[in-house]
């Protein structure tokens, strides 16, 4: 009985399923953890190199899954039309790794390709209680099932291939929780922005979250991935949500999901993953969702973001020199001057895609926005849909027209534009107004300048020209 | 993997906090097969300017680092992508130690793989190695690892933690996946449990 629980006995989403995949624990404190899913994605060439050279076979293939998304044309569906033979040697690459090592494979021409992180979901492949891991550090999205999930290096790829397992110390646990009802324009996106502005970049370092409260709850399973998504730029190890019955009725009948009895069975395990009343994190953020606005990145870090009523911050109020001198390189990096207004900032660029803002819910956002209006003169608006599910879906719905109507670019799912690995890459010293999650300096390609946003937002930002506050336009 | 016991060397000061791993290595390499040397790679469009010339200003274009295989750097060092190529840039081109006070999780690990020893010193203890090399960049460092210790003259010295298994792993220059492979039994018997 829960009452009669001590609170030793308390335990965190985190830590219940942290117990359940402990192979054995080494002298010195390290784990070894049993991996239940590991995805895989076409930058995976040099862990597969690393058990060629070690002549290793993967152990249990069928609990890895791959696909190309970060090396793929987003026009056309055919990898012997890239250019760049290095870039055409990654995808080919996984294609024939996943072959002979027997690993489940959905290629460029399969209509259910796409980014790993939309498809596994879609899929069925991610699930409460889940250990999960991918060679990409976007992979606290499946935490939003209720999964611990994170990314890992090319040499953990290669371990888990070869092994099954993963070695990780036990990280400490952070709970963010958010009361409250979201205003009209804000997002998920916003929450996560938001959330990285007040805890920082390095907020959550060595730390698992666990995103909880009312609103967090009012969530869908999309909005809940795009939060969980970014747990990585606030420096999470990763990002989780107790499943419910939104995430129940998300995996029932999907492709990979159990079925028959192994879904009753399923169903009684996942009713166990909450977190118990009385159990106690290391940390815990406190938030309220009516203070959140449409938010919008100024500098390179993610925690440089403002809400879109915001100016470009002064250098002289930073509290130190070397912070004064950080934001005064990063204002001349990004061309800003301080006291700007950021709806005053003018755009070159719109990317409405990625891991995190790929999924049917946010082009229908973007597209509520864009519909009967056009894009700005000068500007290049691109939306890539997260994966081919995703993108006939949206043609179902008519989005697809509403996009073309509006002057947008209608594009193959993959990665794109978010790091621009494939080629799509935006020019340097121009602006985009991306959907994406990283605005590191160069990430978009050298020399752009990236600002980061909700889908609304970036279709906000493509009709008027620059960035704008969607509440003006909804 | 090398192994690494003692080390003597100057520190590369990188005084930034957030150094993510699209900086150390710009994403257009990650289809660069591992044989390349990354050292090539290491910080190319914060060490050049538009016009592809080095910048005077950045630390490792400055002759006094050329040959330092330590870098002192501030929080969140190695935040970002997961890309391991950061690491083999950063070790390609010399460097065998960071000294951060905090790092990116997936960053750390990938050093802790690849022979790059990641420390974490306490930040007012960093901020002492910074101004240790602001006042004089020749000033050697030794890192210890055996005892732990990083030592800087005239009286600097600050132990730090490491797993005692990466410990051994640096000190023998073994890798953890042959170790692992030991442990078959014990994983088919978790996964005996699995489906039972």
């Amino acid at each position: 009985m829960q009452l009669t629980q001590s609170k030793a006995q308390s335990l965190t989403l985190f830590e219940k399923i942290w117990q359940t995949h402990v192979v054995m624990q080494r002298d010195d404190g390290a784990c070894l953890m049993y991996v239940d899913r590991h995805l895989i994605q076409d930058g995976s060439a040099p862990a597969f190199e690393m058990l060629h050279q070690r002549q290793l076979k993967t152990r249990v293939p069928s609990k890895a899954f791959g696909t190309p998304d970060h090396y793929i044309p987003t026009l056309g569906r055919d990898l012997r039309t890239i250019q760049d033979p290095e870039k055409r040697a990654m995808a080919q690459a996984l294609e024939d790794d996943c072959e002979s090592h027997e690993i489940p494979f959905f290629g460029l021409q399969d209509p259910r390709q796409g980014i790993i992180h939309v498809i596994a979901p879609e899929q069925g492949l991610s699930q409460p209680g889940q250990l999960l891991v991918c060679g990409d550090s976007h992979t606290a999205t499946h935490g939003a099932f209720g999964a611990l999930a994170f990314g890992i290096g090319a040499s953990e790829v290669a371990h888990v291939l070869a092994t099954q397992t993963v070695w990780q110390r036990k990280p400490l646990t952070l709970r963010i929780n958010i009361e409250g009802k979201l205003g009209k324009g804000v997002s998920a996106k916003d929450i996560i922005l938001a959330i990285i502005g007040k805890i920082g970049a390095a907020g959550a370092v060595g730390h698992v979250i666990e995103y909880t409260g009312e609103t967090v709850r009012n969530l869908s399973m999309q909005e809940r991935m795009t939060v969980c998504n970014m747990s990585i730029e606030a420096g999470g190890r990763a990002g989780m949500i107790a499943p419910d019955a939104k995430t129940i009725e998300w995996l029932k009948d999907k492709p990979y999901a159990p079925a028959g009895l192994e879904w009753d069975l399923a169903l009684k395990k996942w009713s166990g993953l909450f977190s118990d009343p009385e159990a106690v994190f290391d940390k815990v953020v406190e938030m309220r969702a009516e203070a959140i606005s449409p938010m919008v990145t100024w500098g390179n870090s993610p925690e440089d973001v403002l809400p879109i009523t915001g100016a470009v911050p002064f250098p002289a109020d930073a509290l130190s020199t070397g912070k004064r001198q950080a934001i005064e390189n990063t204002q001349l990096y990004m061309n800003l001057t301080p006291g700007q207004k950021l709806t005053e900032i003018a755009i070159d660029h719109v990317f409405i895609g990625s891991c995190t803002n790929g999924r049917i819910e946010d082009l229908r956002s973007a597209a509520a926005v864009a519909k009967n209006r056009h894009v700005a003169k000068g500007v290049q608006a691109w939306v890539v849909a997260g994966s081919g599910l995703v993108k006939r879906q949206a043609e179902q719905e008519g989005l697809d027209q509403v996009f073309i109507n509006a002057g947008f670019q209608w594009r193959e799912p993959g990665c794109s534009m978010c790091l621009g690995t494939n080629g799509d890459q935006v020019p340097a010293g121009q602006r985009c107004a991306s959907t994406s999650n990283r605005n590191f300096v160069g990430r978009q390609g050298p020399g752009s300048r990236t600002h980061l946003m909700s889908p609304a937002m970036a279709a906000a930002a493509a009709v008027t020209g620059r960035l704008t506050d969607v509440r003006d336009l909804i | 993997m090398e192994k690494f016991k003692t080390l003597q060397s100057v520190m590369m000061p990188l005084d930034k906090v957030n150094i993510d791993t699209d900086q150390i290595l710009p994403a257009r390499y990650l289809q660069k097969p591992r044989a390349n040397n990354f050292g090539e790679y290491l910080f190319k469009d914060v060490r050049h300017d538009g016009s592809g010339s080095l910048k005077p200003e950045f630390v490792l274009n400055q002759a006094q680092y050329v040959n330092a295989k330590i870098m002192l750097a501030k929080d969140n060092f190695g935040c970002g992508s997961s890309r391991e190529h950061a690491v083999w840039a950063i070790y390609d081109a010399g460097f065998r130690v960071v000294i951060a006070p905090s790092f990116g999780d997936i960053f750390f690990n990938n050093a802790l793989k690849n022979g790059l020893l990641p420390i974490r010193l306490s930040s007012s203890d960093v901020v002492t190695l910074f101004n240790l090399t602001q006042q004089n960049s020749a000033s050697p460092v030794v890192i210890d690892l055996t005892s732990q210790n990083v030592l800087a003259s005239p009286d600097f010295s600050a132990a730090f933690k490491i797993d005692s298994f990466s410990k051994q792993c640096f000190l023998e220059g073994l890798d953890e996946l042959g170790y692992t492979l030991s442990l078959l039994p014990q994983i088919e018997a978790f996964e005996e449990k699995l489906t039972s």
